[in-house]
């Protein structure tokens, strides 16, 4: 059965190549210690399964002590449009857009195709796991296509991924990290304490108060994880549950459903969502590494303040 | 109650605070909360690296990237902008606000793997909006006014996937919320829970579209 374990080392090749071509190239600003990074990540993905555990723990506090005594910044900004783009661009035209297009059609088309097997008894994919491997599996044959459109070999295809990923930097990771915050947290007993210290203070008597302290509640614990999904069990059990469906008897759908959303206008502002806000501030290669979220929040804090009245409205 | 866990909550709006390196603010919370909660250091180092291998899938939308550096190298930019630039009546405004509807409401049919930073963003919709942006101005966009231009591309992205993806039944948000809430004893349609997201998203449709159309105007502007 083809499952992560299969997808997980491709990734691992590209950290790889990112690590060598550092490391190969004497006017990086961090030569040595940006290759050792992305050179310790590809470790984690070839055989992060057949480490013992705290060596994989000890390798995660490495890969952060690198980033953050700022061992880990871009290479020089190639610009990818140089002349040779503009003569190959009119070479190649139209047919360009074909394997840019191939990676969303084919994720989709093999994960109906996956499915579609499954149903009838042939398990070639794990389901649980089915749009993350039907994702590795399109890159692969999309780079297969643009390596086809443009008569390249492989290794050109590793070399502009390096390229690319060094100019995200640190932030390709954060995710993972705030992951691994959520279950050192969940571990701790962090959601019991907050809830705690929430009921104790707040005057959660009055639906409008309460409602407030869940949404807000949510918004605010999700700019500090990054996630909504970390958010959610801990309000919910703290707030939601026993004061607004148990003391107010708000609709319980209702009051998760927007709960959630509201924890998604706290996504749009948050830095620690680092896919969603720091890595297209890097791709987009904005002067200001928070501009995405400077665009967001107009957008986010009038969603946030709408949603907050549409609960009060809505839920009861 | 046992308040020792919020040091880690602690440590990171101090490192907020201070603007340190995120990853570094990070591994230090979750050092910081598992020690106060009393495990060992090695129980804390196995912890990490534990959950870190376990959620390596949060890496992969980087595989992305050697197939978008590729054909950037070979003009995918430059074509995205000359087919634009052929475009009459494509303004920034115009082509985010329909890119706008086709993503949130691709999204919602559960399409999200459609769009997205590296795969279309980069190479398709900022050339695109940039070179919508320059036709109609016939001049080159400043710096300024091509980061922010930018950074609005990708803001409509996420703003679209977000209020778009939970209207889909089997999407990680309505599922997480059905379980949890199942757990907690109450037993809830994925519908009734898909329903209840309509309202926030078309508040999301109105306010970051309204934002959208109005850009169009501002460019205009009083000249």
């Amino acid at each position: 059965m083809i499952g992560l374990a299969w997808i997980y080392p491709l990734a691992g090749l590209v950290f790889l190549a990112c690590g060598i071509r550092a490391a190969r190239n004497p006017r990086h600003p961090r030569r040595w210690s940006g290759s050792l990074f992305w050179c310790l990540l590809a470790l984690l993905f070839l055989v992060g399964d057949r480490l013992q555990a705290w060596m994989a723990g000890a390798l995660v506090l490495g890969l952060a002590l690198l980033a953050g005594l700022g061992g880990v910044k871009g290479g020089d900004r190639e610009p990818g449009d140089g002349e040779e783009a503009t003569r190959e661009a009119g070479r190649l035209g139209n047919r360009l857009f074909l394997p840019a297009l191939a990676i969303p059609v084919l994720t989709v088309g093999l994960l109906f195709a996956f499915r579609w097997m499954s149903a009838r008894g042939l398990n070639l994919v794990n389901p649980a796991e089915g749009t993350l491997v039907s994702l590795g599996l399109a890159c692969g044959l999309a780079l297969f296509g643009a390596l086809r459109v443009t008569g390249r070999g492989p290794g050109e295809g590793l070399g502009e991924g390096a390229r690319l990923l060094d100019t995200i930097g640190w932030a390709a990771v954060l995710p993972l990290y705030l992951a691994t915050l959520g279950a050192v947290f969940a571990k701790a007993g962090v959601g019991e304490a907050v809830a705690s210290l929430l009921t104790r203070y707040l005057p959660l008597g009055s639906p409008s108060v309460a409602v407030l302290a869940y949404g807000l509640g949510m918004a605010t614990f999700t700019v500090v994880m990054g996630n909504a999904f970390a958010a959610f069990p801990v309000m919910t059990a703290a707030v939601g549950l026993p004061v607004l469906v148990g003391t107010h008897h708000a609709n319980p759908a209702a009051m998760a459903a927007m709960g959630m959303l509201t924890g998604y206008c706290g996504t749009l502002l948050t830095p620690m969502a680092a896919n969603f806000n720091l890595v297209p501030a890097a791709l987009l290669e904005l002067g200001d590494p928070h501009g995405v979220i400077r665009a967001q929040a107009p957008t986010a804090l009038v969603l946030l303040g709408l949603n907050l009245l549409l609960m009060r409205l809505l839920i009861f | 109650m046992n308040l020792m866990p919020l040091l880690g909550l602690a440590t990171m709006v101090l490192g907020f605070a201070l603007r340190a390196n995120p990853v570094l603010v990070v591994a230090c919370a979750a050092v910081v909360t598992g020690l106060a909660a009393g495990a060992s250091p090695l129980g804390v180092l196995e912890t990490l690296g534990e959950a870190f291998v376990k959620n390596r899938f949060l890496a992969l939308f980087l595989l992305t990237l050697p197939v978008v550096g590729v054909l950037e190298r070979h003009g995918l930019r430059i074509r995205a902008r000359a087919w634009i630039a052929g475009l009459r009546g494509a303004t920034p405004g115009r082509l985010l606000l329909l890119y706008h509807l086709a993503r949130q409401g691709t999204a919602a049919l559960g399409l999200t793997s459609l769009g997205g930073h590296p795969q279309t963003v980069r190479p398709l919709l900022a050339p695109m909006a940039e070179a919508a942006a320059e036709r109609e101005s016939g001049t080159p966009l400043s710096k300024q006014a091509r980061d922010g231009l930018r950074a609005l591309c990708a803001a409509t992205d996420n703003v679209a996937l977000f209020f778009g993806e939970d209207l889909f039944l089997a999407f990680g948000a309505v599922l997480l919320i059905r379980g949890f809430m199942a757990e907690q004893g109450h037993l809830l349609e994925p519908l009734r829970i898909a329903l209840w997201g309509i309202p926030t998203a078309l508040a999301a449709l109105l306010i970051h579209g309204g934002r959208l159309h109005r850009l169009d105007r501002k460019r205009k502007g009083p000249a």
